[in-house]
Formats: C-alpha cells, sequence, structure tokens
C-alpha cells in the first residue's frame, strides 16, 4: 500500500489527490498532501504512476504496512520505478524482437 | 457503530419541486403500476449540485467512457460520474488487458468463437459473439484513429490483441471530454431516481472530496459499474462493490448468471497484482519444496485452492527461458514490480501465492440484458461492462481479460447510443422526480448500518475458497441463512450520514450481490463452467439454461432459456 510521500521530491501538485481511485490521499493548505486513509489504498500504484515529480512509493504488499523509509528507497533507485517499467518515460519501452515475443503464443 | 452527523436525506432536502420540472404541467399516476413509496424518498430531491442530461453514465471504466462517447455522438448531452477517478478507476486503468480482436476473416472469427464454445459450458449466444467481434474489431480501430500507442510488430503490422490499461484509459478520459462530456469524478452514486411511471430518471450521489451532494435528472441511465470483488484487493477492483447492480435492482432490474461468480486469480501472497498468465509456466510447490499434485494454473487452479485452505502454496516461473522471461518483462511489466520490489527472481526462487476473489468482475455475471441496445428491464436504463451478464459471450466461464475487454467496448458503444436516442425523447418534458433509494440511505426506524461490519460479515461468506470456489449445496443454505439474517437486519436502518453513506451503499450492494450469486448458485445443481459444485460434479444438459435473478428482501429466481445453435450456425 502507499506508504511514502516524499518531502523532498514533491512539489504539492495534487495530482495524487485527484487520480486516487479510492480517496486515499487529503490535500492540505499550503503544503504537500497527506496519507489520510492508508487503509482504503488498495496498491493499484496508479498514484505513483501519475506523480510527475516521481515522489510516491507503493509498496507490493496490500496487507501490511513495511514501514519503508525514503532514504532505503532513495538508495534502491525505487522512486519511479513502477512509471518507467509501464513505458511512461521519454522513448517508451523497447519492444523485443518479433521472435521474441513469440515465446508468448500457444503455449 | 452509530453514524453521526445529519442523514443524507436531511442534507439533500430542499423540497423546491418547481426547480425540478420544466413548464410545470399536472402529472396522472398511472393506475396500473404500483411504486412502493416512502415518506423518505416520496420528496422531491435535490442536491448541492445539481444538472440536466439527456444521458447519465454511472462508472468511469472502459464501458462507461465508450458509453458517454456513444451517447454523445447521437447528439446527447452527456453527463458521466465515477465514485473514483474516470482514468485511473476500476480493474482495466492499472492493469494490462487483451483484447478479443479478431479482424473479419470468416475462418479466423469461426475459430475465435468456437474455442469459447464449450469452455463456456455452452451457454454464449453465436449472435451476440458475432457481433462483439464486429463492433470491437471497429472500436480498435477507431482507437488506433485517436492515437493509441499501438505496437508494431516489426513487419509494419500494428498489434491490436492488446491494451496497457494506464494509457487506454488516459486516452479514453481525453476523448470522453473532449466529445462534450461533462465528468464528475469522486462522485459516487447512492440511489437512482425515477419517475411517475417508474422509468428511471436520473440518479443523486456524494462529492467526497466537498463534502456535498449532486443529482443529475436524465431520460436515460447507463450501468457501467463493473462487477463485484467484494474489496478483496484484486488490482484495481476495490472500486468494485456491486454498486450499480444494487442501484437497478432497487428499480426492479434483473440479473442473470450470477452464479458465475467465483473468479479467483493468483498473486503473490500479501500483494495486489492479480496477473495470471504467466503462472502457466510456473511449478507449484508446497512450503517443503515438494510439487502439488495436479497443481496447474490453468486446469489445476482449484488443486490450489484446496491446498490454499490448509497451507501456503509456492510457485516458480521455472519453465519459462531467457527468452521467454524477456517477452514476459515486456508483455506485462506490472506482474515484476511488486516481485523485485520485494527482491524475488521468480524464474529462479520460489515464492508464496494466494488467490483473490474476482467475483463477478472476471465472472459472467450481471445486469440481464433484454434487446441488442443493452437495455434491461427498467425503462430507461442500460447496461454495460461487468455490471451486465457476460454470458451472452463467455456462457459460464471466465470473461477475464480479452473478453471483457471487447464486451466493455463494444457493450458500452451500444448502451450508450440507445441511451442517447432514448434520453433525448424526455427534453422539455415535464416529469416528476423520486427517489429510488432503498437500504441505508432511507429513513428507517433502526439503527445506521456499521458498514465495516456488515462487509466483514459479507465477506467470510463469500471470500474462502472452500464456500465459493468449491461449492456445495450445504454450505450455501448455511452462508444464505446468515446473509439473509443480515439483509433482515439492515433493512429499516436509518440513513447513513454524509461521510458514511458510500461505505454504507456498498455494504449493502457486496450483501444483495451476495445473496443474488449464492441463490443462483444453489439452483444450479450441476457443475457448469466456472461454477463448480461438489455435491453436484457433473454437467447436467437438463440445464442448459441462463439462471435469473432480483428482488432485495425476497430474492427470487427464474429461468430463460439459453440460445441452442446447431454447429453449423456457430461455424459460419
Amino acid at each position: 500500500m502507499i506508504e511514502v510521500i516524499s518531502e523532498d521530491r514533491c512539489t504539492g501538485c495534487n495530482i495524487c489527490v485527484n487520480v486516487c481511485p479510492t480517496n486515499v490521499f487529503d490535500t492540505v493548505q499550503g503544503g504537500i498532501p497527506v496519507i489520510a486513509r492508508q487503509d482504503d489504498c488498495q496498491t493499484c500504484f496508479m498514484c505513483e504512476v501519475y506523480c510527475p515529480d516521481d515522489a510516491l512509493y507503493v509498496a507490493p504488499q496490500a496487507t501490511q504496512v513495511t514501514g519503508v523509509t525514503v532514504a532505503e528507497l532513495e538508495r534502491q533507485d525505487l522512486f519511479g520505478s513502477y512509471r518507467k517499467s509501464i513505458g511512461w518515460v521519454r522513448g517508451g519501452r523497447p519492444r523485443p524482437t518479433p521472435e521474441i515475443m513469440s515465446r508468448l503464443d500457444h503455449h | 457503530m452509530i453514524a453521526i452527523g445529519r442523514p443524507v436525506h436531511e442534507a439533500l432536502q430542499l423540497p423546491d419541486f418547481g426547480d425540478l420540472t420544466t413548464g410545470f404541467r399536472p402529472y396522472q399516476e398511472r393506475q396500473t403500476m404500483v411504486i412502493p413509496s416512502t415518506a423518505a424518498n416520496i420528496a422531491a430531491p435535490s442536491a448541492s449540485l445539481e444538472l440536466d442530461a439527456d444521458v447519465l453514465v454511472i462508472g468511469g471504466g472502459p464501458a462507461g467512457t465508450w458509453a458517454a462517447i456513444s451517447a454523445a455522438g447521437k447528439g446527447a448531452k452527456v453527463v458521466l460520474v465515477d465514485k473514483g477517478f474516470c482514468g485511473s478507476s476500476g480493474a482495466t486503468a492499472p492493469s494490462g488487458t487483451g483484447v478479443w480482436y479478431v479482424p473479419p476473416d470468416p475462418v479466423r472469427r469461426a475459430k475465435a468463437m468456437n474455442s469459447r464454445w464449450d469452455l463456456g459450458g455452452r451457454l454464449a449466444d453465436p449472435a451476440w459473439m458475432r457481433r462483439t467481434l464486429d463492433r470491437t474489431y471497429e472500436n480498435v480501430n477507431h482507437l488506433a484513429e485517436w492515437g493509441y500507442p499501438f505496437s508494431d510488430d516489426g513487419n509494419g503490422r500494428s498489434i491490436r490483441t492488446s491494451l496497457d490499461g494506464p494509457d487506454y484509459m488516459r486516452l479514453m478520459r481525453k476523448r470522453t471530454k473532449s466529445a462534450g462530456v461533462k465528468i464528475l469524478d469522486h462522485s459516487p452514486a447512492l440511489e437512482l431516481l425515477r419517475d411517475e411511471t417508474g422509468a428511471v430518471a436520473g440518479a443523486t450521489g456524494v462529492r467526497r472530496q466537498k463534502g456535498d451532494t449532486w443529482l443529475v435528472r436524465a431520460g436515460a441511465v447507463v450501468i457501467a459499474t463493473g462487477g463485484c470483488a467484494f474489496l478483496s484487493k484484486a488490482l484495481g477492483c476495490n472500486v468494485l462493490t456491486g454498486d450499480g447492480l444494487l442501484l437497478a435492482a432497487e428499480l426492479g432490474a434483473e440479473l442473470s448468471g450470477m452464479e458465475f461468480s467465483s473468479a479467483y486469480a493468483m498473486a503473490l501472497e500479501g500483494g495486489s497484482v492479480t496477473k495470471t498468465r504467466f503462472y502457466e509456466w510456473a511449478t507449484f510447490t508446497f512450503e517443503d519444496g515438494s510439487p502439488i499434485p495436479g497443481a496447474a494454473s490453468k486446469g489445476g487452479r482449484s488443486v490450489i485452492a484446496k491446498a490454499l485452505a490448509t497451507q501456503r502454496v509456492f510457485a516458480q516461473l521455472d519453465k519459462a527461458d531467457a527468452e521467454t522471461e524477456q517477452a514476459m518483462r515486456y508483455a506485462q511489466p506490472n506482474f515484476f514490480v511488486p516481485l523485485d520490489r520485494v527482491g524475488i527472481d521468480p524464474f529462479k526462487q520460489r515464492f508464496p501465492v494466494t488467490l483473490l476473489l474476482e467475483g463477478t468482475v472476471r465472472g459472467t455475471g450481471g445486469l440481464r440484458i433484454v434487446d441488442n441496445g443493452c437495455a434491461t428491464t427498467v425503462p430507461g436504463l442500460y447496461a454495460a461492462g461487468d455490471a451486465a451478464t457476460r454470458e451472452l459471450i463467455c456462457g459460464a466461464f471466465t470473461g477475464g481479460g480479452s473478453h471483457n475487454a471487447a464486451w466493455a467496448m463494444s457493450s458500452g458503444f451500444w448502451a450508450g447510443g440507445s441511451a442517447g436516442d432514448y434520453g433525448q425523447q424526455y427534453r422539455g418534458r415535464n416529469r416528476r422526480y423520486v427517489r429510488a433509494g432503498g437500504v441505508g440511505i432511507a429513513d428507517g426506524s433502526g439503527r445506521a448500518i456499521d458498514a465495516a461490519a456488515l462487509t466483514r460479515s459479507v465477506q467470510d461468506e463469500v471470500h474462502p475458497y472452500d464456500r465459493n470456489y468449491q461449492r456445495n449445496g450445504e454450505k450455501l443454505e448455511d452462508s444464505l441463512g446468515r446473509l439473509d439474517g443480515l439483509w433482515s437486519g439492515i433493512r429499516t436502518a436509518q440513513a447513513a450520514s454524509l461521510g458514511e453513506a458510500q461505505r454504507t451503499r456498498e455494504g449493502v450492494a457486496m450483501l444483495a450481490t451476495s445473496r443474488w450469486m449464492y441463490r443462483s448458485a444453489l439452483s444450479r445443481t450441476e457443475s457448469r463452467g466456472m461454477h463448480k459444485r461438489e455435491d453436484f460434479p457433473k454437467k447436467d444438459d437438463a440445464q442448459l439454461h441462463y439462471t435469473t435473478t432480483g428482488g432485495l428482501d425476497e430474492v427470487w429466481i427464474g429461468r430463460e432459456r439459453a440460445p441452442s445453435p446447431e454447429l453449423e450456425v456457430l461455424a459460419a
């Protein structure tokens, strides 16, 4: 579930407040948004994908809080990794050759 | 828990009849129609934000956005409401999906239809399969014209058999807006409105980020709220709580195929990313490393469910080589992100898995459709996507993946088009608007509903593998006893507060859905498609029918004849 909003990265655009399908975040007057209803997070990663500043981190564990910290995430270079993996990045994602992609057919 | 704050009806009440009608004209109540009215729902409804439209679309996933665009294309004024955010909400947006996209070559089309025919327990309707294939082909080609970034196959042909959820739904939101549709995000619908004839006339709900209410008067309404996965946290599914089924049923709409609601999908234990396909390359083992006999993602998932009831189950994608891994990582990147984040190499290491309930999202049951325009049995009310029955193209087997995607864009297109035509006839006509909502938002004498407790009680009956995946008459009766008891306990509850209204109605919708599911499951005394009865393990071809259901205080069961076409018709 959503665990971290990096204060250093977040610019307070509040896009996450808007795009979260389950309304987990609240805006804060003059500040960055807060995770107000963590239990409602469905671990769909959409906030991370839509964040223009790679300031959010959703842990893959949907049923428990891991307590991961900003420092650990920075060290492991995990901010923005979901967005990059789906190709929401300049240049998109390189597609393997048709021969390789055909490995998934008719299995 | 007793809800505090003002009941939602009190918050909504501003009885100003003049605002609600255009050109006042006395109406005559039809003598032949009996419509139950309570003191709470007879008052003229109003809200903080009031809009008039020809068509109201409830739900902003693929089906809802296609419906809105299609209705707007008919010249209709359209409002779309989503309880989350149109573009990120629902099962499609955070995922990737195959699409049942088959070029109009008779041989390929026949093959596509035949491949699902037996899987679906021969309950699909070839005429609907054919028209869905036609419509899907057209619509996917529209996506290409609209700029969807389809990949190239390396030989200059674009690959149109799959869609990335985030890209697809971002594009659909953009197209919906540019079609002139007004979108209300974070605006769950709580109840429908009807007129003096019993026809649907709009809906009301809350704007949860503004803490106020909305009301849309509309000539037609499209229910595109998705299926019901009972808050299992399957990917993107926690907004799918059967809301639209409840709304429609309160106006008397019928459902079909609700016994086909036992879909479970595989995910990393404790995770949410329910991508089941790559488990076809997996070996499944017990905790001690010994293989689980008969376990497989396809054709052996019930073995896994049985094992999971008592112990952990592990998977490893050991049947995939390095090149297959490369293809997999490209095709479904979100399968790997959770594993990468917890430091598991799924090709070299065993990892624990779970099965999460996807209910009617990947099942096929939903609102019964009575014509080619996706009309329900209620005048002016249409259904599309996973909120509608998908038996028409999938029969008794899962609609998951490409078929549901094809159905969403096709049924959305049809429902929106017919709602657009139908809804415009009410322009300038005088109607009386009456609330149609019931349990949880109508004034009652009992305590307010504790939504969290209600939800847990429903989940206790529908989540367990040994109740829902593997069904038997005794356990179904046992669950129904408690579920019916829950309904009796809440049916006279007082109205929820504005802040609790959405959760309350979600709980009520899940309870209603569970009762239609299990009552239907009890009536089908055979195993067909995904519906598996331990006490009736075989198919019984005397039961080649559609099970219809509906009702709230009393759940009824009916039967509709399924088409039984000759095989040559299917092959044509």
